[in-house]
């Protein structure tokens, strides 16, 4: 339904050549909805219902976490001290200042500041490369560490926190950093895709396509944004700071 | 999602929760050095979950929308994630074997 919302109010045209109430349609309004307000209303109700769907998928990565880590408690803790926390808190303060762009963006697109809707997209994305930037940097370190889930993996006398003399198993350690790649690594697709979107409506910015009428793009690829922060928002003490006192 | 444009400016708002959300930030970090025993978890757990209703309710515009459907949404999929998570939870929590 936003799809074709979209793909019509670029066409002003193709509802007046119906020749219905041509006199007073507003070109930014589909012929089923009853006013802007109800079309903008559907559309991010669509998205959030797409959003709900992304919880449940996440969910049951979190609900795996959640069963091995109440398991191996002392070894995930051991396995989540060799990440490196800087980076990993560097990565949330970059996600949440570009939430805060994004919701610059769509305020602009609400009141018609071009300029400013393209810098806080242009922004956005390169917030979002530097934050794959130091995934990849972190990536880098665990590949070095050979941490990475595999034929190569080696954990070897690794103490556990809080229990001097105790080494960590270094098959549950794997299975921290089996849990560790696939949800980072899946949120970061997810962030690839977001910066897709957002050079999509970058172009759509720069041509003018946005008014305060029809913004819907910015709005809902802003939730989708807002979503993936939010994921990170807990990836980031669950994974890095299990059991961080010295 | 309708900031009922015109208003006042919503730019104080989103600055402050800007802000609220780096110290949270900040504070989780400093909490995640702190000996709490067995409440670091939920302390850690705690402030993500402060932060996230923060960017839902003011970045993603629960607060203000005007489509009660959203809530609706909203809540459907907290209610379902918890009873993924809390009946998987008290499966594992009672199996003496393991």
């Amino acid at each position: 339904m936003t799809r074709h919302a979209r793909r019509r109010s670029q066409l002003p045209d193709s509802s007046a050549a119906t020749g219905l109430h041509a006199e007073e349609h507003n070109p930014a309004l589909l012929h089923h909805f009853a006013e802007p307000q109800q079309q903008r209303d559907a559309a991010s109700l669509g998205m959030w219902v797409f959003l709900a769907t992304e919880v449940m998928f996440f969910g049951g990565l979190f609900c795996a976490y959640l069963v091995y880590r109440r398991l191996y408690f002392g070894d995930f803790a051991a396995a989540s001290k060799t990440i490196n926390m800087g980076l990993g808190a560097t990565n949330t303060a970059v996600l949440i200042c570009s939430s805060l762009t994004v919701v610059l963006a769509v305020w602009a697109a609400q009141t018609a500041r071009r300029t400013l809707l393209i810098v806080s997209l242009i922004i956005t994305m390169l917030l979002g490369v530097v934050f794959l930037g130091i995934k990849g940097i972190e990536y880098v370190e665990k590949f070095e560490e050979h941490h990475v889930p595999g034929a190569s993996f080696s954990f070897d006398h690794v103490a556990i926190p809080g229990h001097p003399g105790q080494y960590a198993d270094p098959h549950h350690a794997q299975l921290f950093f089996s849990l560790y790649f696939v949800m980072t690594g899946l949120h970061a697709l997810h962030m690839i895709i977001g910066l897709g979107i957002f050079l999509w409506l970058l172009t759509m910015a720069w041509k003018g396509r946005f008014t305060p009428e029809w913004h819907t793009p910015v709005e809902i690829g802003g939730l989708y944004w807002h979503f993936v922060d939010i994921v990170w928002i807990y990836l980031f003490p669950l994974l890095y700071l299990i059991d961080r006192h010295p | 999602m309708s900031e009922h444009s015109s208003a006042k400016s919503p730019l104080k708002g989103y600055i402050a929760v800007w802000i609220a959300l780096l110290a949270g930030t900040g504070l989780t970090v400093y909490a995640a050095t702190l000996d709490l025993a067995p409440y670091n978890a939920a302390v850690a757990l705690g402030i993500a979950t402060i932060k996230a209703t923060l960017v839902a309710l003011f970045f993603m515009h629960v607060w203000h929308a005007s489509e009660k459907l959203t809530k609706l949404v909203v809540i459907a999929a907290l209610f379902f994630l918890l009873l993924l998570l809390g009946l998987t939870m008290t499966d594992y929590a009672t199996r003496l074997w393991s």
